[in-house]
């Protein structure tokens, strides 16, 4: 089986804090996978390492058969890999319309007239047509989180990295992000997503990866990892004999 | 709903550019209209106005914030009296020449100065430019320590007669204020000016967003010295005597600039404009009171910086959303202007 993502023993520490501890799993191309745990369980870290933004002090990521574990970030965004940061990190001088030009012109290499409409249909998409004009500086918290996604799905990516996008939404926002999350999964991109709002994450992914102090716990089936005792213990903090 | 439409020129943007063609007429008709001292203060403003926007392109946008381009202003001028002495080079070629050398000699001083960051980068770009001056003195074919003078030779070859000279020198000061200003804004304006941009507010989503950062600020730092070392040719061609304190001044040309630029408005273009002529205006009317102008500078500069951080164009495009230089995309839809 050729996987898109495939990660095999990384680590990585700051100090005695294990962020990863010899993680590994496969990504099948057009999959959509979840990723749950705990707060500080290492879900970010595992990002900035797939994304190249951190160096492992050990293991290997290959991406479309490629090792690419020194790879810099700005190269594996142009094969393909973009994510959205949990603290949104905007172009905050920049226009809205300006900060997802910057994915479709620099990551995915886009000519002027494709990049503007390609932007135009993104924004859109994300419901961000009309703050198109606003600064990125002066978008609310939510906003801000739109934006990350509108500027990754700007790069065209083949892997969408999603970093807790859905916290804080009312019902019928959570649900137009689902669609939204949805159509780019249907049309071919591969997807991980870390977050917290469960049922969000459930309607999408079919594959679920739990993670605590940076080792993978349990991976498999939504339902059978959710039913799991060891993750309701973990992740939920249930005490399983009660 | 009609489909959205990208524009970038703006109403005041074209008012613009009308105004600044017919300046630079008036400008360029100077030498016929203008006396010889308010000449050589023109030609001054010009000098300082392309550093200030070389200096901003390099602080204000790639986050390099130097405090040793002086090291290229004072190279600049040496390799202009070099080449015009020893190596028989016209003066205007020289200058082109000084460029050029300047390039390839930031390659290598980037590569070293480049692995330190923020208050360590600044502090290293200081002792890059002490190196070139103390190594400049050491030349006792430039005058070593004591510097030289231009030979009469060479001055008489840009031309015959003093007005000649004059007239020359300042439309070679204006040429270079165009240059760089016409460079800097369409870089900017290009796909790579975005990615600089975008450097400029988060270098971490700029590297997840397929920037390479390193390579983009080094293009800048090339260039930017590059353009400091053409200047300076044309600062002491100006002056026609070059020593190593002259040349290699950090008070005027670094400190004076970054008084601009932050004055102005870090980060924009349209700052340095009104940043070169507030410091010239205060120049002119406080010169003849010795310390109390530079004492009037420094408050004049804390002032703006804790009441005003983005400066004084920072101050006029948020009140009026003027965008001078036409460098945003503005997405119109059912032929309004504004987002929702």
């Amino acid at each position: 089986m050729s996987a898109l993502l495939s990660v095999s023993g990384l680590s990585k520490s700051f100090g005695a804090v294990k962020v990863a501890d010899e993680t590994s799993f496969d990504v099948a191309p057009g999959a959509a996978v979840g990723i749950l745990g705990p707060n500080g369980a290492g879900k970010t870290s595992l990002f900035n390492l797939i994304t190249g933004a951190m160096r492992p002090d050990a293991g290997r990521i290959a991406y479309l058969g490629e090792d690419i574990t020194t790879v810099p970030a700005a190269h594996r965004c142009k094969r393909g890999i973009a994510r959205s940061f949990q603290v949104p990190q905007p172009f905050g001088g920049m226009t809205v319309f300006e900060n997802a030009l910057v994915g479709a012109t620099q990551g995915a290499g886009l000519r002027r007239q494709d990049a503007e409409a390609h932007v135009l249909q993104v924004l859109e998409e994300t419901g961000l047509l009309s703050k198109a004009n606003i600064r990125a500086g002066s978008l609310t918290l939510l906003e801000r989180k739109r934006l990350e996604m509108a500027r990754a799905l700007a790069a065209k990516p083949k892997l969408l990295l999603l970093d807790e996008i859905a916290g804080g939404l009312t019902e019928a926002e959570c649900h137009a992000l689902i669609d939204t999350i949805q159509r780019v999964h249907g049309s071919g991109t591969t997807i991980i997503w870390i977050e917290h709002v469960v049922h969000a994450l459930l309607a999408v992914v079919e594959r679920l990866i739990v993670i605590d102090f940076g080792k993978k716990i349990a991976e498999g089936e939504p339902k059978a990892i959710m039913d799991s005792a060891q993750v309701k213990e973990i992740y939920l903090g249930v005490d399983p004999d009660a | 709903m009609s489909a959205p439409v990208v524009t970038r020129a703006t109403p005041a943007s074209r008012v613009a550019m009308v105004i600044a063609v017919l300046a630079l007429v008036v400008l360029v008709a100077a030498p016929w209209w203008a006396g010889r001292a308010d000449m050589r203060l023109m030609g001054e403003i010009f000098l300082y106005l392309s550093l200030a926007c070389l200096w901003n392109l390099m602080a204000g946008y790639a986050g390099l914030v130097s405090v040793g381009q002086q090291a290229f202003v004072g190279f600049g001028g040496y390799m202009l009296f070099a080449l015009t002495m020893f190596g028989g080079l016209h003066p205007v070629a020289a200058i082109l020449c000084a460029g050029l050398l300047a390039a390839v000699l930031s390659v290598p001083i980037a590569a070293l100065i480049f692995r330190l960051r923020g208050a360590y980068f600044a502090i290293g770009t200081w002792v890059v430019a002490e190196v070139f001056r103390l190594s400049f003195a050491q030349v006792s074919a430039l005058g070593g320590g004591s510097g030289s003078s231009l030979p009469v030779g060479i001055v008489k070859s840009l031309a015959s007669s003093r007005s000649g000279r004059e007239a020359l020198s300042y439309w070679l000061a204006l040429g270079a204020a165009v240059t760089v200003i016409a460079a800097v804004y369409l870089f900017l304006r290009s796909r790579r000016g975005l990615a600089l941009t975008a450097i400029r507010d988060s270098e971490a989503a700029a590297a997840g967003l397929g920037i390479d950062i390193w390579r983009t600020k080094l293009e800048v730092y090339v260039v930017s010295s590059a353009f400091t070392a053409v200047i300076g040719g044309l600062i002491f061609l100006q002056k026609l005597r070059i020593s190593p304190d002259a040349a290699f001044s950090v008070n005027d040309w670094t400190a004076f600039v970054i008084f601009i630029v932050v004055i102005g408005g870090i980060g924009t273009l349209e700052g340095q404009i009104i940043g070169t002529l507030i410091f010239f205006a205060l120049r002119e009317t406080l010169a003849d009171f010795g310390t109390i102008y530079l004492m009037v500078l420094g408050t004049v500069a804390i002032v703006v910086m804790l009441k005003a951080p983005k400066g004084v164009w920072g101050l006029i495009r948020d009140r009026y959303d003027l965008e001078l230089f036409p460098l945003s995309y503005r997405v119109r839809q059912d032929g309004s202007d504004k987002g929702a």
